[in-house]
């Protein structure tokens, strides 16, 4: 099969989108908050920003909120044809999209929410130090390996090694991130940080520095996805999905060999052609930042910059406001929220509707977002 | 009165009847591994089932313990209070020659470490039953 698909192009599209106030939530602690009180707060605020009725809302993905049901009675949703629970993980936050779109182009569905709770940091979620004796992770777990951001390191300092990296492209990222979330009053780090703060930052898992890391942070973000010829007379201006594609790398441990290259190369090379664009066509562009390295990947990946040098790619201001590439416009996942790729979800629809305020891309038609994690996805969306 | 050892806190994974005969053979002074008699695929850790040809039958072989560090992390966090008095410590990902990834640590802790390090396997007793492989400059 060489033909590549172009059935979903524009046939669903984003119209409403809802999140907390992060920074609010992290200021003040509540071991009571639960996933399903800020999941519903972000549903609620994704319904009236569509200016849907819960009644029009016939699919329900719910991730990072266990139980369906529970969420489901929470909201009065009885009469559902498509409902389920994914895993709280950030790569899911493109399946869902992905499982979405492929429910209402195949009639499952007309209107699905995903929504998204997360209430790591009032109930001190831990991502590291806990391992099952009889799982894989048991043999990394005796020599003190453990985390998915010391995975991370490892693959980055092989990627110094074979490409000749440095730090100073994190460091890039790391100040991007807070440059944007200084813009984004909801974000949880408002403050800019300076170079010389990354360097003195401490190490976590050496290569990486705290600033390298995601928050561990509260929040809830829901999004509504519905067929584009609805989507036309909503209240809001249709964030289009032109393509979405998974592809995958699962082996027993987070670290892969490539950095996720062939998985993301596996997408790109459907993403594009599908969606009828190619990368120099992104204005704007979101990615899954767990790490910082993740971005690297990412475009090194996805055909932003050649093989192994995204590292001096990243340098001058290209993945700043007024770059070439702007990245994570609203501060990612180590300024404005570790949302686990959803807050950089509706933060594409906001570019894309040209809704972010100070932090707006100019122009702004085409945005994609990126998860290089060993289940990789990417979606292009656009006005 | 007899001296005896303080209990081995640090993590361990459960020995099972799949993996015993990888940890006779750390017990032994050979690293083993499993090699699927239909395919010749290598694989570690333990599991009962080719993940190449998904045969079930494989024998255990010595593997040749020796590889190269594909990476390395220093650990500066505690995520384990049993490994908190080794805070820094160092954790490779070493490239057996075999193929298969496995995490390790250097015998010597202090020893420098680099990406493509040529190494070899040596065993170290964490309990008297338990040996854990751990890796030297080849």
């Amino acid at each position: 099969m060489s033909d590549i698909p172009t059935e979903i192009r524009d046939r669903t599209a984003i119209v409403g989108i809802g999140g907390t106030d992060f920074g609010a939530l992290y200021r003040e602690r509540d071991a009571s908050r639960s996933q399903y009180d800020l999941a519903a707060q972000a549903f609620v605020a994704a319904l009236a920003d569509a200016g849907l009725s819960k009644t029009a809302i016939d699919g329900l993905i719910c991730v990072r909120v266990p139980d369906y049901q529970r969420l489901a009675a929470m909201l009065g949703l009885h009469s559902l044809h498509l409902v389920n629970s994914l895993e709280g993980t950030g790569r899911m936050a493109g399946v869902a999209l992905q499982y979405a779109v492929t429910a209402i182009v195949t009639g499952q569905a007309d209107t699905v929410a995903v929504v998204y709770g997360n209430n790591g940091r009032s109930a001190s979620a831990q991502y590291g130090g806990g391992f099952d004796s009889s799982s894989p992770a048991a043999y990394e777990a005796m020599y003190g390996m453990t985390s998915p951001g010391a995975s991370v390191a490892l693959m980055y300092r092989r990627h110094q090694h074979e490409f000749g990296t440095t730090d100073d492209a994190l460091a890039a990222v790391a100040l991007n991130n807070r440059k944007n979330g200084a813009l984004n009053d909801k974000a949880v780090y408002q403050q800019p940080i300076t170079r010389d703060d990354y360097f003195k930052s401490r190490y976590i898992a050496e290569p990486l520095r705290l600033f390298d890391y995601c928050i561990i942070n509260d929040g809830g973000v829901a999004f509504i996805v519905t067929r584009a010829d609805r989507a036309r007379d909503l209240r809001q201006p249709p964030a289009y999905v032109a393509a979405t594609y998974s592809a995958t790398e699962l082996t027993n441990f987070y670290a892969v060999r490539d950095y996720f290259y062939g998985a993301c190369q596996d997408v790109a090379k459907r993403l594009y052609p599908a969606a009828g664009i190619s990368p120099s066509d992104v204005d704007c562009l979101q990615v899954y930042d767990n790490f910082t390295p993740t971005v690297l990947f990412s475009l090194e990946g996805f055909d932003h910059c050649p093989r192994g040098e995204s590292g001096s790619w990243v340098q001058d201001g290209r993945i700043e406001l007024g770059g070439e590439l702007p990245v994570n416009t609203s501060g990612g996942h180590t300024a404005e929220s570790y949302m686990q790729g959803f807050g950089l979800t509706i933060e594409a629809v906001r570019q894309v509707r040209g809704q972010a305020g100070a932090r707006q891309v100019p122009d702004c038609e085409v945005v994609q977002y990126i998860c290089a994690s060993p289940i990789v996805n990417a979606h292009i969306l656009h006005a | 009165m007899t001296e005896t050892k303080p209990e081995y806190e640090k993590p361990l994974p459960a020995i099972t009847e799949l993996n015993a005969p990888f940890w006779d053979g750390t017990r032994q002074g050979e690293l083993r591994l499993q090699a699927c008699s239909a395919c010749g695929h290598r694989w570690f850790p333990a599991a009962a089932r080719c993940p190449q040809c998904l045969s079930t039958d494989y024998r255990w072989t010595a593997a040749s313990g020796r590889g190269r560090v594909w990476s390395w992390i220093v650990m500066h966090q505690r995520y384990f209070k049993s490994f908190e008095a080794d805070l820094p410590y160092k954790v490779i990902l070493v490239e057996l020659d075999e193929g298969p990834l496995i995490t390790g640590a250097m015998a010597d802790a202090a020893a420098e470490v680099r990406c493509d390090l040529p190494v070899r396997v040596t065993f170290e007793a964490a309990t008297e039953g338990v040996s854990i492989p751990k890796f030297v400059p080849a």
